[in-house]
């Protein structure tokens, strides 16, 4: 199975989400340059953390311009699993493919920190390996992650489940306390009406390891093994297959 | 005919006889360019010319050494192939003028230092220094540096993992901001600031030049005065994206084979770059001025060669390879542009347009620059300021509100408000997370870890120079041996007053002597650092403040140790024995204001066998937790290494033998005994530790167990304070954070 991580010129997480895929995880890994209009034959997209382009105007809001943006629309248009971290998140939402936007942490300081989130929803590519309501600690590190959208949006998509990662305390409680940064109902992650593309504001890439403080994030990265390789995506392993065709 | 006048002269911070000496090398006059050429890398900050001659005593080889100090930054040898590189650096004057800028720019020159040396770099580290955060201007500098080293280092991804933070009346108004920064290459492809090869390109790339930092060099040679303010236009601007396109096509750009050598420009921009290049290779460069690209139009030559704008490189690249190295930057938007070539005559040649406005030899700028054995002299203040009368000071307080006040002295209080700040996971190789002693991250693609800490008392150095110098390196291998690792290198950055003072080249001198003598009793040569000096304020000066970063080589990650306890029920052993020693300590500065007395003894053969026993007890899989005994002395030790657990200790320790008996429960508890450990072990292994430590010759004994709820510490059987983990947790963990926020719960 393989994944493509996007690079941006201002990524800093690539090769976190490189490493986690390709050596914790044992799968194929490859990166994606930005200017480059193909996903190389990908059954995964993952967007990674970082500061796209420096992010002095609205975080990731240059990175959707980038040619391989028409690429990864592509691919998520064709039910393609998609993932968005931290910044990768920030970009999907200046691209329109996840609703809302990024307002400044609470606090208006950049937080570097362990959180909990609990998995609201197992029908989703990064979340099928994972129980409903399962309380994950995985750390945050950003400024802009204040989740934000209109009330109406906001309704819609609790309507529609597609709330995926909620933060809370370490028992799975929704509270102020346990929201780091303000955002909406405590929103850490969502997906689009489609299901298949998915943005978070936590690293389940830095949190794949004992040794580094915390694996509970390897379960959102193998979900997307899983998913992929049951079939349960359609468009999953197409860009695979065409390759092979290609041969 | 004379067409320099001497105010000009006097403005460029040169002296009458350095000018006449410029006058006799160049056997002419200087045109303005070459005046302000001269006036920056002859000033302070890049000649070290009132340093130097103390510089070259300390110990720069061993056999892990690979780059001792010279380049842009000293690399050892860490096995597998592998160096470490790093160095510690200064940006105390900006970061005073512009606190947000100036410390972010300071981490981004320390970077280019790490990645000009072909290493990718890996962790930050910083040491600061400020006022007391009662002073709200003080309160407004700190929280622009802090904000300042997070944006910059935040953005370019690189996690900052450690650090220490001291507050003292004396750096209100000259704050220190020294940055330490670590990279990984491999060890036969370390890159060198060197041009040669004659016809070979010179490249710029990165930032265009603006008028932004123009005499940045000399003012970080200067004092400040109240008229301080009016400098900010030489505080420079950081941009750390540029920065992360030029890391990474830097990088790239290395790994091709096509460059010769590489210089950011940082201190003195284009000037220092070329000279420094052509005299380490022995070759000349010529560049015409009017190729750099430039922010501003109407830019004179003289300030193109002096601007210190960020995030710019200068580069030799081979002939026949010039197009390879342009496609590189190509792909990160990035234009590399020819600026000029490697000469053989030695010389700085620069043009405008054509016309000549600079010819000097190289060497004149780097090793003919002045070098001055300045006068020395004993402060008057030392023998009145190590009389500590403690009888003086009336009956002390009670026990459990010194160590109630010295948990929450911002001191010794919990960072978080700080660290939360920086990204400190980033790379996914953080081991240690900042709050929890060394800094510890692995290295990817071997089972390795490097241990880094930076550390320095000022009030130590204050009243012993030599002493507290050899107490800096101490703490610092220390720090990084209780992680399990082997420290093998250091570097140093020097912060200090005017050394036109007599008594504070004094300071600086013996300072320098001090840490040679640790340096080479605990075997960690200095391999590169920085010195800062002038740090003062309307003629007050700064605490003298060497501060050492040591690096250390953990063979087995797995085995790394961190601070807290680990388990309910393990032994808790202190390693090293105690003294009557309050001189300079925590508590003399909080509860009565004093920096008096002499600093704790510094045993360093001892000192030397305690680390071995920690190396050896980490490996060995005794040791489960370990802390160094450090500001507010062993009370405050054993409740830092119950934060963050939940976990309780009780413990119980001889009383130390002190002069003057009402201060004898003071003295056991909270003074500052050098060479001090407290680590945790299981119980029934407990034994086995304390015999490896006899075999060491290292004072080791059972003092107490972790578990419970309270913090207990009693004095031979006689309990003497008793308090609430969560309260005593309360105290320290919201010391700092409640001056900016409103309190919030322990996580």
């Amino acid at each position: 199975m393989k994944f493509a991580v996007v690079v941006f010129p201002g990524s800093n997480c690539d090769h976190d989400a490189y490493h986690a895929v390709k050596h914790v995880l044992g799968q194929d890994a490859a990166f994606v340059w930005h200017k480059e209009t193909s996903l190389a034959g990908a059954d995964v997209v993952i967007l990674p953390g970082g500061f796209a382009h420096g992010d002095y105007l609205r975080t990731g809001a240059i990175a959707r311009f980038s040619p391989i943006m028409q690429e990864v629309r592509r691919f998520a248009d064709a039910g393609g699993p998609v993932l968005g971290i931290c910044n990768g998140f920030q970009v999907l939402l200046e691209a329109g493919l996840l609703p809302g936007a990024m307002l400044r942490n609470r606090s208006v300081k950049f937080q570097c920190e362990h959180v909990f989130i609990r998995v609201e929803q197992t029908d989703t590519p990064f979340t099928s390996a994972c129980r409903q309501g399962q309380v994950l600690r995985i750390p945050i590190a950003h400024g802009e992650g204040n989740y934000y959208a209109e009330p109406d949006v906001v309704e819609r998509l609790e309507r529609n489940r597609q709330v995926i990662f909620r933060y809370t305390t370490a028992a799975g409680e929704v509270t102020p306390e346990a929201n780091p940064n303000g955002s909406v109902h405590n929103i850490a992650g969502l997906c689009n009406e489609a299901r298949n593309v998915v943005g978070l504001m936590p690293h389940p890439e830095r949190a794949c390891e004992l040794a580094i403080g915390s694996a509970d994030g390897l379960a959102i990265l193998e979900s997307a093994v899983r998913s992929v390789s049951q079939g349960a995506f359609p468009a999953a392993g197409a860009g695979a297959k065409a390759v092979a065709a290609a041969r | 005919m004379k067409t320099i006048p001497d105010d000009l002269i006097q403005q460029h911070g040169l002296t009458r006889n350095e000018y006449e000496h410029i006058l006799e090398m160049l056997g002419r006059e200087p045109t303005v360019t070459e005046l302000g050429i001269f006036s920056v890398m002859w000033s302070e900050h890049c000649s070290y010319k009132s340093s130097r001659v103390h510089l070259r005593t300390l110990p720069t080889s061993g056999r892990r050494v690979l780059q001792g100090p010279g380049e842009n930054a000293g690399a050892v040898d860490i096995g597998e192939g592998l160096a470490a590189v790093f160095k510690i650096e200064s940006h105390n004057h900006p970061s005073f003028i512009e606190p947000y800028q100036g410390a972010a720019t300071g981490v981004g020159g320390i970077i280019r230092d790490i990645f000009t040396m072909g290493a990718r770099p890996i962790a930050l580290l910083n040491s600061l220094r400020f006022g007391p955060l009662d002073d709200p201007l003080v309160r407004r500098t700190f929280a622009g540096v802090v904000a300042g080293i997070a944006g910059y280092g935040n953005s370019i991804g690189i996690p900052t993992v450690g650090g220490e933070i001291a507050f003292d009346e004396s750096y209100t108004g000259n704050p220190l901001v020294n940055v330490f920064c670590l990279g990984i290459a491999k060890a036969d492809e370390i890159v060198k600031g060197v041009a040669s090869g004659v016809g070979n390109a010179v490249y710029y790339v990165g930032a265009k030049t603006g008028r932004d930092g123009i005499h940045g060099a000399t003012m970080a040679s200067a004092e400040f005065d109240e008229k301080s303010a009016e400098k900010r236009p030489a505080v420079q601007v950081g941009d750390p994206f540029m920065e992360k396109l030029l890391l990474e096509a830097c990088l790239e750009v290395m790994r091709s084979g096509a460059l010769v050598g590489i210089q950011d420009m940082g201190a003195a921009g284009l000037t220092c770059s070329t000279c420094e290049m052509g005299s380490r290779g022995g070759a000349g460069i010529a560049i015409d001025v009017s190729l750099v690209p430039q922010r501003e139009t109407g830019m004179t030559p003289y300030e193109i060669m002096l601007s210190e704008s960020q995030e710019r490189m200068l580069l030799v690249v081979k002939r026949g390879r010039e197009a390879e190295v342009e496609r590189i930057f190509d792909k990160w938007d990035l234009h590399a542009v020819r600026i000029g070539e490697v000469t053989t005559d030695g010389r700085l040649r620069v043009t405008h347009h054509g016309e000549v406005v600079a010819d000097i030899p190289n060497t004149a700028l780097t090793d003919e620059a002045p070098v001055y054995r300045r006068p020395m002299a004993e402060p008057a203040y030392l023998a009145e300021a190590q009389r500590l009368s403690l009888a003086a000071l009336g009956a002390p307080p009670p026990v459990r509100e010194v160590f109630r006040r010295l948990l929450a002295s911002a001191s010794v209080a919990s960072k978080r408000w700080v660290y939360r700040q920086y990204d400190h996971m980033v790379r996914t190789n953080t081991l240690v997370v900042p709050g929890m002693g060394a800094g510890v991250v692995r290295v990817k693609g071997t089972a390795r870890a490097l241990a880094m800490s930076v550390d320095g008392n000022g009030r130590f150095v204050y009243l012993d120079p030599f002493l507290g110098a050899e107490l800096a390196v101490a703490e610092a291998a220390r720090n990084v041996a209780c992680t399990g690792a082997q420290p093998i290198g250091a570097t140093n950055c020097l912060n200090f007053g005017s050394p036109e003072r007599p008594e504070i080249m004094w300071q600086f001198a013996r300072a320098v002597e001090g840490m040679g003598a640790a340096c080479r009793a605990l075997e960690v040569p200095i391999t590169g650092g920085n010195v800062s000096l002038y740090n003062e304020t309307d003629g007050r000066a700064v605490l003298p403040t060497p501060v050492v970063g040591v690096v250390g080589l953990l063979e087995d990650a797995s085995t790394v140790v961190r601070r807290a306890f680990r388990a309910d029920g393990d032994a808790i052993v202190l390693l090293g024995r105690g003294g009557d020693e309050l001189g300079g300590s925590e508590y003399l500065k909080v509860f009565h204001g004093l920096i008096r007395g002499t600093p704790p003894v510094l045993d360093l053969a001892l000192e030397a066998a305690l680390q071995r026993l920690l190396v050896r007890g980490v490996a060995a899989g005794l040791i489960r937790s370990a802390h160094d005994c450090a500001e507010g002395g062993l009370a405050v030790t054993v409740a830092e290494c119950c934060f963050n657990t939940s976990l309780g200790a009780s413990v119980d320790v001889p009383a130390v033998a002190a002069a003057v008996p009402e201060f004898g429960q003071i003295a056991t508890l909270f003074g500052e005994a050098a060479s001090r450990v407290v680590v945790s072990v299981e119980a029934d292994r407990a034994a086995e530790l304390v015999a490896l430590a006899k075999a060491e010759a290292v004072p080791a004994a059972v003092v107490g167990r972790v578990g419970g709820d309270r913090i207990r510490v009693a004095i031979d059987g006689e309990l003497a304070i008793d308090e609430s983990l969560a309260d005593a947790e309360d105290l320290w963990a919201n010391a700092i954070g409640r001056w900016f926020d409103r309190p919030r719960a322990v996580a």
